[in-house]
């Protein structure tokens, strides 16, 4: 069994009395591209912004490394609105603000892409060195971290060469074109140095040849940067040809998991997608 | 990198120029009095401009509270620096007297055999350093609770902070250390205009700097996408609180600069008015851009202090008519000029941008290297 990266235990969501994940258990190993997915509306981009503490789950935990690094249980007046069970298995509260989260070593991407629209596409990418950096603001601003800058200089552009958008380095982030904003996020993500990429619908809007050129891609940073992936998408072809192993969530619940042939032939997959005629039930 | 290194250098070599210039007018006699009025008061607003668009331009945060950080600023430097011999005279309405003393410097600038100019000038530093920190302190202990706030509720929050604070000095309970709602004076102040152009400076050069490092681009950041920001890691807390803590640093030493233009100091002028004054110039010069708040500081000045004052007084260029121009005419033609400029020029002056000697030279050549094609 090889070592995990991220376990979620038991996780529930609720936003009041909905229940966005529902006692949602699963895990990335590392080295493995892992793909969530469900039908709009599932909860998938919830689990995201549940790792990465943009919300506070209900109950459960998130596990990164074997290390618990959030951990909440159902409190205050959700305690009488809480759906699932297994609310006394996580007796620790443990928050994290999303910035922490990402400096453990978890980076993400958005589902509508959100760049830093003031900035040009080197600037975007040399931002999210800032949380590398260890001066403070005094020497930065005095510039006695010349060293550290011309560092963080160099590996945007390496990354930026990487990626192939070395050509367009000058030019405003809102003006490029659609699927070269995927790449930029993909860039700005992997500027954190992290060990879990987590995209969100990183081929929304793409066609299929693009959705072809950003499989390959997608296999190939992971072997190059020795990343572990989680992917949310709906393109099936992207997510069967990359997936080592795929998880389905319907109203916030695990309804399938194993690998790609196997969650295809799934009833409940099926049925989740297609839905269930009148005369099955 | 190599071009803004042309444009370091030439701004610098402006300001360099800007300063002999300045040196040569305040020396020659029979020049307009009011140059070096506008000089003086120009580089301290454009001072309390820049910091007021390092955290409303590059950080996103819209605070209205520059006045009352101003008012911190200005009445630390005043009540620290005000000689002790004249402090009876100064403190007369207030029964206990003055509280505070300055003997501890006047001891040590004696101690050290200082001659009385640069003690003079050491004085004068140390309060404004001790205003700018004293402003800092109170920014970050009422940012505290305040940065939580978005837009708008941020907005009116800091304005009441700023008002609390001026009625707060004003109170004749506090007599002994601000002299209640009576004048401070006497304090040291500034002949020339080059001692604030030299603070400004200094001041502005350091939040550019500030604004070009990797904070410089966490502000920017967070200004574009706080949830984008905070998913690559930049705290949003530390970072805003840091921006307002330093923005109003520099409010209050541009506030210790105001007092010494003033002569003497009270709380009333610094209302939310003077906020809105300084808003008005970073939206003039466009909100995110320094040189724009600076040249936008000069002109409102000049053009409220010297080039419309003879609205007031029934005489500009040519007309002479007291029956239309008389007292508080000036505002009515000042408030067109700010209507036009906001409805035509709604990005300022100079939008985003800053002043740039490269892209100047870049728009020639690009025109040429058209003619060319065309041709």
């Amino acid at each position: 069994m090889s070592e995990n990266v991220l376990r979620l235990e038991n996780i529930t969501m609720q936003f009041g009395g909905v229940v966005a994940i529902n006692d949602l258990s699963l895990e990335v190993n590392k080295g493995e591209i892992v793909s969530l997915i469900g039908p709009n509306g599932a909860g998938k981009t919830t689990v995201f912004n549940v790792i990465t503490g943009v919300y506070e789950a209900t109950n459960g935990a998130v596990y990164y490394e074997d290390k618990m690094i959030l951990s909440n249980h159902p409190q205050g007046k959700m305690k009488k609105m809480y759906a699932g069970t297994n609310a006394d298995k996580f007796p620790d509260v443990i928050v994290k603000t999303p910035d922490r989260i990402t400096s453990l070593g978890i980076a993400r991407t958005f589902q509508n892409i959100r760049l830093f629209k003031s900035m040009t596409v080197f600037e975007n990418v040399l931002t999210a060195k800032h949380m590398l950096k260890t001066s403070n603001v005094f020497s930065t601003a005095l510039r006695l971290n010349y060293k550290e800058e011309e560092n963080a200089r160099n590996e945007t552009m390496q990354l930026l060469e990487r990626l192939g958008l070395d050509d367009v380095k000058e030019e405003l982030a809102t003006s490029l074109p659609y699927g070269k904003q995927r790449y930029l996020e993909i860039a700005r993500a992997l500027a954190t140095k992290p060990k879990l990429l987590l995209l969100d619908e990183p081929a929304a809007g793409m066609n299929p040849q693009e959705t072809m050129a950003l499989t390959s891609f997608i296999k190939s940073i992971r072997d190059e940067f020795d990343l572990t992936v989680f992917i949310i998408e709906h393109h099936m072809n992207l997510v069967m040809d990359i997936s080592d192993r795929i998880y389905v969530i319907d109203f916030g619940k695990l309804i399938s998991h194993g690998v790609p042939e196997e969650v295809q032939n799934d009833e409940a997959v099926i049925k989740a997608y297609l839905g269930v005629s009148e005369e099955d039930e | 990198m190599k071009k803004s290194r042309k444009d370091m250098v030439f701004n610098l070599s402006l300001v360099a120029l800007i300063f002999i210039a300045v040196i040569i007018v305040e020396n020659i006699p029979g020049v307009n009095p009011m140059l070096s009025t506008v000089l003086k008061k120009g580089s301290i607003y454009a001072l309390v401009a820049v910091s007021m668009n390092l955290l409303n331009g590059f950080t996103g945060l819209f605070s209205l509270g520059q006045a009352g950080f101003m008012l911190l600023g200005a009445y630390t430097y005043a009540v620290i620096t005000i000689p002790d011999s004249a402090r009876e005279k100064v403190y007369m309405y207030v029964k206990e007297g003055s509280a505070v003393s300055r003997s501890w410097f006047d001891n040590i600038a004696n101690g050290l055999h200082l001659p009385e100019g640069v003690s003079n000038i050491a004085i004068m530093i140390i309060g404004m350093l001790a205003g700018g920190l004293i402003a800092a302190f109170f920014s970050w202990l009422i940012g505290l609770p305040v940065l939580k706030l978005k837009s708008d509720y941020l907005a009116i929050a800091t304005l009441g902070f700023a008002e609390i604070i001026r009625a707060i000095f004003q109170w004749d309970k506090l007599g002994p250390v601000t002299n209640g709602s009576n004048v401070l004076r006497n304090f040291p102040t500034f002949k020339t205009a080059v001692f604030p152009l030299t603070v400004s400076a200094i001041c502005i050069l350091f939040i550019v700097l500030l604004i070009n490092s990797t904070y410089g681009r966490a502000f920017k950041a967070i200004r574009d996408d706080e949830i984008a920001a905070e998913a690559m890691g930049i705290n949003l807390a530390h970072h805003k609180r840091l921006a307002f803590v330093i923005s109003s640093f520099f409010a209050g030493i541009g506030g210790a600069l105001l007092a010494m233009f003033q002569n003497t100091l009270q709380a009333t002028p610094f209302k939310s008015a003077m906020t809105y004054e300084i808003l008005l110039i970073v939206v003039i010069g466009g909100i995110g851009s320094v040189s724009g708040s600076i040249i936008a500081s000069f002109l409102y000045i000049s053009a409220s202090e010297w080039w419309l004052r003879g609205l007031d007084s029934g005489k500009f260029l040519f007309i002479e008519s007291p029956a239309v121009l008389r007292g508080g005419f000036r505002m009515v033609v000042f408030s067109v000029i700010i209507m036009i400029i906001v409805l035509f020029f709604r990005k300022g002056i100079m939008g985003e941008r800053e002043l740039s000697v490269t892209r100047f030279l870049n728009f020639f050549r690009k025109k040429d290297g058209k003619n060319e094609e065309n041709s």
